[in-house]
């Protein structure tokens, strides 16, 4: 699963070498993230996040096993049980923020690494399975923070439960009957409690098995880099070790510096006060908010306020939702351009700077505000952006759109087009890789 | 023999197994489903008494009924007209409050305490809450508004609040659910 030139796994000592004809993970992990992973040369700062967001998620399955050591799923001892971690458990304190702030690090690691994704052109042929997984993962990290949020069974914790819960209830027929059997009664309680707690422990572990198989469909084509044009020979590439394993662990100590200013100075500032107060199913917070990465999706849920012929706003808001996310699932298959970086998209590179990434900026901080005048009208408008680019803009754009002249390889992107970097494949390398013509064509 | 027939013993083995696993998953399946339901304590627990024969006109109260508030309110007369002088169906949800409360109990006005929008719990009950615009519960959520029949009136909420089942057990006890 790599290209001709990469290097072969041979071990030395025969210890290695016994194992290798046993079980050869070791040749495994090389071929994966080691020397025998060929990644092409000009790959930039935005190809570091997918191996952040692996170490993200790392933290999180650590630090939510010694939460769970300390953390009872029972609704007149939850709050208490996490507020004597922070306070009483040796390191308590370190595991729950760490654990909390390291959600918040792992959607904003996610976040850039998917609108990276947009703008690269990543999920266009041949690497649409990375792209499908990769959505997968985005909606089952979404499952497991909004259970995750319920567990220290504080205010927020429960009325977000009701109204993401209730949400369900919005389908016709079978919502009603679906909300109580998701809840397990008929409102949050602790049958909801434990089974959110259950399958927040599960979720991640199908998280990690989802990212193996992201990483596997990723690794058949290789990598995609900065001008989405293939790689062609073996001069375009650099092995994984020790490149960018260097180049990863240095981001990672970029990451670490901001990641512990959150968790050491501002613990609480990604959350919400009333989440110190106790559930209460008779009194509800002035203002439920989700948590900060929710809020694009939930302004979009608030941005239907009228009935859409026989459809209820509310099933609307829940329909666009959801809608928002499996668009991304279409996506391959919407933008026909041949043409995979932004870099030479003029207008989707105006349209993504412009249109998408506004439309996002208003989402998000409408998400966050009460919903009231202007707010809303905001939401309605950036949402219908929203839709119209997935839907409407980047198939029109794909279809009109003059793209510019791309390098002949990336090598040709990196050193120039001199003579000496005209590095024609010498043994017809090209159709051994992935034929590409078409694009370098265009 | 079995080959002029058209179905082989084979045959008729591996349909026979593949319908046993079959019907096998199935039953497996649905117990692990159905745990999920409402367990046989909640059940238990869904029907409320409430005595309230110490609620004066104009006033409110909470009651818990499935763990959920329930709204018991004794309307005023001036409220029970200005329910009456909307015309029902003009409404969002078109109801008369005589629709939504027992016979010749008309000023009992018992609902769930529970938004239909998204569930919030609207203000309007509690001593000193604000009603909204129409006199009745206001949702501080989304800003749904409801009237003295505690009807949806403005805001993002699709129906009215439910009245749930409830029967006046005696003059001042109601029994809900």
């Amino acid at each position: 699963m790599s290209f001709p030139w990469a290097q072969e796994y041979t071990p030395s000592h025969p210890f290695m070498k016994w194992v290798d004809e046993k079980l050869p993970i070791p040749r495994l992990v090389y071929n994966a993230v080691g020397g025998g992973y060929e990644v092409p040369r000009n790959l930039n700062y935005m190809w570091n996040f997918g191996f952040l967001a692996g170490l993200c998620l790392i933290i999180q399955i650590v630090t939510g096993i010694v939460m769970a050591m300390h953390y009872a799923a029972n609704t007149a001892v939850a709050f208490d049980t996490i507020e004597q971690t922070v306070r009483d458990v040796n390191w308590g304190w370190l595991m729950r923020y760490a654990h909390a702030n390291g959600a918040s690090a792992f959607f904003v690691v996610i976040y850039i690494h998917i609108f990276r994704g947009f703008f690269y052109g990543s999920y266009k042929a041949p690497r649409e399975m990375v792209w499908l997984l990769g959505v997968v993962i985005f909606l089952l990290m979404m499952a497991t923070a909004f259970m995750g949020y319920v567990l220290p069974w504080g205010q927020m914790s429960f009325w977000g439960a009701k109204v993401i819960t209730g949400l369900f209830g919005a389908i016709p027929f079978v919502g009603e009957p679906l909300q109580q059997w998701l809840l397990g009664g008929f409102a949050p309680d602790n049958a909801a409690l434990n089974r959110f707690f259950s399958l927040h422990y599960l979720l991640p572990f199908v998280i990690l098995g989802v990212v193996i198989l992201h990483i596997w469909a990723l690794h058949i084509p290789g990598s995609s880099n900065p001008t989405g044009v293939e790689v062609k020979s073996s001069s375009d590439t650099v092995p994984f070790y020790p490149y960018f394993v260097a180049k990863d662990g240095w981001f990672i100590g970029v990451f670490a510096i901001l990641f512990s200013i959150m968790v050491f100075y501002l613990p609480n500032t990604l959350g919400h006060p009333d989440n110190y107060i106790p559930a209460n199913p008779m009194s509800t917070p002035a203002h439920i908010v989700p948590e900060w990465y929710f809020w694009p999706f939930y302004a979009i849920l608030r941005a239907f306020t009228q009935d859409f012929f026989f459809i209820p706003a509310k099933l609307m808001g829940v329909l666009a939702m959801f809608g928002a996310i499996l668009v991304w699932f279409f996506l391959p298959w919407l933008d026909k351009s041949p043409v995979r970086s932004g870099n030479y998209r003029p207008l989707y590179k105006k349209f993504f700077l412009f249109g998408l990434i506004p439309a996002m900026a208003v989402l998000f901080y409408c998400g966050g505000a009460p919903a009231e005048e202007p707010y809303v009208m905001l939401s309605q408008l950036a949402s219908l952006y929203y839709f119209a680019h997935f839907l409407i803009i980047i198939p029109i754009v794909s279809a009109i759109e003059k793209p510019l002249p791309l390098p002949y390889s990336i090598t040709e992107s990196v050193l120039g087009a001199d003579e000496g970097s005209q590095l024609r494949p010498a043994h017809g390398a090209t159709e051994a890789v992935h034929g590409d013509a078409a694009v370098n064509g265009a | 023999m079995a080959e002029t027939e058209g179905v082989r013993r084979r045959d008729f083995i591996n349909i026979a197994a593949v319908s046993a696993a079959g019907v096998a998953g199935v039953g497996i399946v649905i117990p692990l489903v159905s745990q999920m339901s409402a367990s046989a304590d909640v059940l238990a627990a869904s029907s409320t008494e409430v005595d309230i024969s110490a609620i004066q006109p104009g006033q409110a109260i909470k009651a818990i009924f499935r763990k959920q508030p329930v709204f018991v309110r004794n309307l005023t007369p001036k409220e029970i007209e200005e329910a009456n002088a909307v015309d029902a169906s003009s409404l969002r949800d078109p109801q008369t409050l005589a629709e939504r409360t027992k016979e010749g109990k008309e000023n009992w006005l018992i609902t769930m305490g529970v938004c239909t929008h998204l569930g919030c719990v609207p203000l309007g009950a509690g001593e000193g809450e604000v009603k909204g615009e129409f006199g009745g519960y206001f949702c501080p959520c989304h800003g749904s508004s409801y009237d003295t029949a505690a009807r949806i009136r403005k805001g993002p909420a699709p129906t009215n609040l439910e009245v749930p089942e409830y029967a006046f057990t005696s003059d001042t006890v109601v029994k809900i659910g």
